[in-house]
C-alpha cells in the first residue's frame, strides 16, 4: 500500500516536473492536442474509427445517454464550477447557495426569450420575445448584480454563518420561482426559451435538439473563461483574493480591503454562475422550479472540493467527475450486462447501477477525501501548506 | 396578507408552531453538539434523522401495525411509541457514530482541512439516504394511527391535542436531560473542555476520540426522539424525508448560536413559532421563505445567532 503510493507520488513529481521542463511551444502545443481531442469528443464515429473492442459498448461511453448531452451536462456544471472555485477556493468564501445565481440566468433567459413567458401574454410589459444572444448578457448582469446585493450585507458574516444564509438564499429563489401565479409560472415552468442563433451552410439552424453545438459552445466558453480567470488569479484582486482565504485580519491590517474584494468575487462567481444557467436554458429550452434543489448547489460545492480547490483545473476535473462518474455508473450494468433486480424474501429489490449511482458516488467521495483530503488536483501551494499540516498532525500523534 | 387569520387562528397556530419548533430543536442540538466539538457542519445528520423516521416504522410492524391497523388503546399506544422512541434513538446513535468513525475520523487523522469534510460530510449523507432509497424500493411508508387526535385540553380558543402534548413532554424531558448531562456530568465536562479547547483538554487527560464519539451519539439520540415524533406528525415517511427538516433544524441551530445547547432549543421553537405566524399571514407557500429571511435579517443585527455561540471559543 505505501509502496503504491510512494511510487505513485514519485511518477506524479516526475511528470510535473517534466511539464514544466518542457520548452513553453511544446507545453502550448500538447495543450492544443489536447482541446482538439476535446473538441472531437462527443463524435461517436471517432470512438468507432479507432476500432475500439466491445462494439458499441466503449467502456468510457455512456449508454443512457447520449455522450454529447452528457458532456454539455459535465461542461454547464464545469463553468459552475468556475464560478465558485473564485468565491470558495480563491477568496475561500463558503457559499452553498451557489445554484440560486445559476437560476437568476436560466430564469432571465426563459422569461425574455419565450413567447410563452407571462411578460408577454400576461403583462404585456415588452412588445416581443427577445433574441436568446441578446438576453445573455442581461442574464449575466443580473446575476452579476444578484450576487453584489446578496454580498452586501452577507459578507460581513464569516466561515459557516456565510454558509447558511448563502444556502438560504438559493432556496429563498427557489420559493419565489415556485409560485405558479407570478411571472416565473411555478412547477409548470416556461417552455420553448430562445436558442442560441446561427445557421448551417443549408440553412437549418445550428442550434437545434443535438447536443454537439451546445457543447462545442461550452466548451468554447470555459477555454475562454480559463484564460479570463486565470489572468484575474494574477492580477492584484487575485492576490488581494488569496491574501484573504489565507487570513482575512492580517489581509485587512496589510491595506486589503476585504471587504470590497469580496464582494468582487462573490459578484464575478455569480455572474459566472448566471452565465452558465443562460446556456443552460439555451439547451434544455424548458425551465422550471424543481430544477434549482438544494442538492444541485451542494454538488457544485462537492465538485469544487473534489477536484481541488483554489485550482482552476481542478475545479473542472471534479465538475467533470461529479456528472460524469454518476452517468457512467448508469451505463456500466449495461456493459458488463449486471442484474437489474434481485428478489429477498419475495419483495423486489431495484439493484440497477441507475438506481444505486449516488450511492456508489457518496462513497467515491468519502474515499478520495480521505486520501486525497485536498481534493484530486490541487492547486501547488495549497498542497504544500497541507504537506505541513500533515507533518504536524504525525508529530501530535 | 391576512392579518385576521393571524389573529383569528392565532392559539392553533402557536400549538403546532411549538410542536414543529419542539422536532426542530431535537434535530438541532445534534447540529449544534457536533458544531460545538468539530467545528464541523454534519449534513449527514438529517439523513440519520431519516434513518429514525424508519426505525420508528419497522418497530411498529414488528408488533402487527400498520398504516391501515385500528388504533391501538391509549395504554397500548404510550408504550409502542416509548418503545419506538428507544429503537429509534439507538438507531440513529449508532448510525450517527458510524458517520463519525467512517467519514470524519480519518480525516481527522491527517489534519485534513475543514473544507474536506464537508465533502465526506455530503459523501456520508448521500450514502444513507441513497442506501435506504434502495433499501425500502424509495417507497412511501404510512404510519400506524397511535394517539388519538380529539383534543383533550380546551380552553378558550386553546386546544391541546394528545400527539402535541406528547410531543411537548418528551421534547422538554429530552433537552433537559441533556442539559444536565452536559452541565453536571464528567462526560459532560469531557465534552465542554473539548469543545474550549481540544488539545489542552487532551493534555489534561481527556479522550478526545471518545469524547467527539460520544456527542455524535448524543446527537443521534436526540435525532431518534425527534424521529418518532415527527413520524407521528407527518403521517408518512420516505427515504429523503431527512432533508428539508435537516435544513431547518440547522438554520434553528444558527439562528439560537450554533455551539450552544440553549441556543438550539431557543432558535427551533421560534422557528417553529415564526414559520407558523408567517405562513398564516403570507399563505403556506412562503412557510420556508419566511423561516430563512428571518435568519437572514437576524444573522445581520446579530451576527452570531440569538444567544451566542457558548460551548467552543469565540471565533477568529
Amino acid at each position: 500500500m505505501t509502496d503504491v503510493r510512494t511510487r505513485w507520488r514519485d511518477f506524479r513529481h516526475g511528470v510535473s516536473q517534466r511539464w514544466d521542463r518542457l520548452p513553453k511551444a511544446s507545453r502550448i502545443g500538447i495543450v492544443l492536442v489536447f482541446v482538439v481531442f476535446l473538441y472531437a469528443l462527443p463524435n461517436k464515429g471517432f470512438y468507432e474509427y479507432l476500432g475500439l473492442p466491445l462494439g458499441e459498448y466503449i467502456p468510457l461511453y455512456t449508454t443512457r445517454n447520449d455522450m454529447a448531452t452528457v458532456l454539455f451536462q459535465c461542461g454547464y456544471y464545469i463553468l459552475l464550477g468556475l464560478g465558485l472555485n473564485i468565491v470558495v477556493g480563491y477568496a475561500g468564501l463558503l457559499d452553498l447557495g451557489f445554484f440560486g445565481f445559476f437560476a437568476v440566468g436560466a430564469y432571465t433567459v426563459a422569461t425574455l426569450t419565450s413567447p410563452q413567458s407571462k411578460i408577454f401574454t400576461e403583462y404585456n410589459w415588452l412588445e416581443s420575445p427577445w433574441p436568446w444572444l441578446a438576453a445573455l448578457p442581461l442574464a449575466i448582469a443580473l446575476s452579476f448584480a444578484a450576487g453584489v446585493i446578496l454580498g452586501f450585507p452577507v459578507l460581513r458574516l464569516r466561515g459557516d454563518y456565510l454558509a447558511i444564509v448563502t444556502l438560504g438564499f438559493a432556496e429563498m429563489i427557489r420559493i419565489v420561482a415556485q409560485q405558479n401565479d407570478w411571472i416565473f409560472n411555478g412547477d409548470r415552468g416556461i417552455p420553448n426559451i430562445g436558442r442560441p442563433p446561427g445557421n448551417n451552410a443549408d440553412g437549418s439552424p445550428i442550434f437545434q435538439f443535438d447536443a454537439k453545438p451546445y457543447y462545442w459552445l461550452i466548451l468554447t466558453v470555459i477555454i475562454g473563461m480559463v484564460f479570463l480567470i486565470r489572468n484575474l488569479v494574477r492580477s492584484r484582486v487575485g492576490r488581494a483574493w488569496i491574501a484573504i482565504r489565507e487570513d482575512e485580519d492580517a489581509a485587512e491590517l496589510m491595506g486589503v480591503p476585504t471587504y470590497k474584494f469580496k464582494i468582487w468575487a462573490f459578484a464575478m462567481g455569480a455572474g459566472i454562475g448566471g452565465f452558465s444557467g443562460a446556456l443552460w436554458a439555451g439547451q434544455i429550452g424548458f425551465v422550471n422550479a424543481s430544477t434549482f434543489k438544494l442538492e444541485q448547489s451542494i454538488l457544485v460545492l462537492a465538485a469544487v472540493l473534489l477536484g481541488g480547490a483554489g485550482n482552476i483545473f481542478g475545479a473542472i476535473l471534479g465538475g467533470f467527475l461529479v456528472i460524469y462518474v454518476p452517468e457512467w455508473l448508469r451505463s456500466v450494468g449495461d456493459v458488463f450486462g449486471l442484474p437489474e433486480q434481485v428478489r429477498i424474501a419475495g419483495e423486489p429489490y431495484d439493484i440497477s447501477a441507475t438506481n444505486l449511482r449516488y450511492l456508489f458516488f457518496g462513497i467515491i467521495l468519502i474515499v478520495v477525501m480521505i486520501f486525497r483530503p485536498q481534493g484530486l488536483w490541487p492547486n501547488r501551494r495549497r498542497a504544500a501548506e497541507l504537506k505541513d499540516r500533515e507533518k504536524e498532525a504525525m508529530v501530535g500523534a | 396578507m391576512q392579518f385576521n387569520d393571524l389573529i383569528n387562528g392565532f392559539p392553533v397556530l402557536t400549538v403546532t408552531g411549538l410542536t414543529q419548533g419542539a422536532i426542530y430543536a431535537l434535530v438541532a442540538l445534534g447540529y449544534t453538539l457536533v458544531y460545538g466539538v468539530l467545528r464541523l457542519i454534519n449534513f449527514a445528520h438529517s439523513d440519520v434523522f431519516m434513518i429514525g423516521t424508519f426505525g420508528a416504522i419497522w418497530t411498529w410492524s414488528a408488533f402487527g401495525f400498520d398504516a391501515n391497523s385500528p388504533r391501538p388503546s391509549l395504554g397500548e399506544a404510550l408504550g409502542l411509541i416509548a418503545l419506538a422512541i428507544v429503537v429509534a434513538a439507538l438507531l440513529c446513535g449508532f448510525f450517527a457514530m458510524l458517520v463519525e468513525v467512517t467519514a470524519y475520523r480519518p480525516l481527522r487523522a491527517r489534519n485534513a482541512p475543514p473544507l474536506a469534510f464537508l465533502i465526506t460530510a455530503i459523501g456520508a449523507s448521500f450514502v444513507l439516504s441513497e442506501g435506504m432509497g434502495a433499501f425500502t424500493n424509495r417507497r412511501q411508508f404510512g404510519v400506524p394511527a397511535m394517539l388519538p387526535t380529539d383534543p383533550v385540553v380546551n380552553l378558550g380558543g386553546w386546544s391541546l391535542t394528545p400527539l402535541q402534548i406528547s410531543t411537548l413532554v418528551v421534547a422538554v424531558v429530552a433537552m433537559v436531560a441533556l442539559d444536565w448531562f452536559v452541565r453536571r456530568t464528567r462526560f459532560g465536562r469531557g465534552i465542554r473542555a473539548v469543545a474550549q479547547d481540544s488539545n489542552t483538554a487532551a493534555l489534561m487527560g481527556v479522550n478526545k476520540n471518545r469524547v467527539i464519539l460520544l456527542v455524535f451519539l448524543i446527537g443521534g439520540l436526540m435525532a431518534g426522539v425527534a424521529a418518532v415524533m415527527s413520524d407521528m406528525k407527518a403521517a408518512s415517511t420516505r427515504f429523503n424525508v431527512g432533508f428539508l427538516i435537516g435544513l431547518k433544524a440547522f438554520a434553528a441551530a444558527v439562528l439560537g448560536g450554533i455551539g450552544n445547547l440553549r441556543g438550539a432549543a431557543l432558535g427551533g421553537i421560534l422557528l417553529g413559532l415564526v414559520e407558523n405566524y408567517g405562513s398564516a399571514v403570507f399563505g403556506t407557500n412562503f412557510r420556508d421563505f419566511i423561516g430563512f429571511l428571518v435568519l437572514i435579517l437576524l444573522l445581520m443585527f446579530r451576527p452570531t445567532g440569538l444567544l451566542g455561540e457558548s460551548l467552543g471559543r469565540a471565533r477568529a
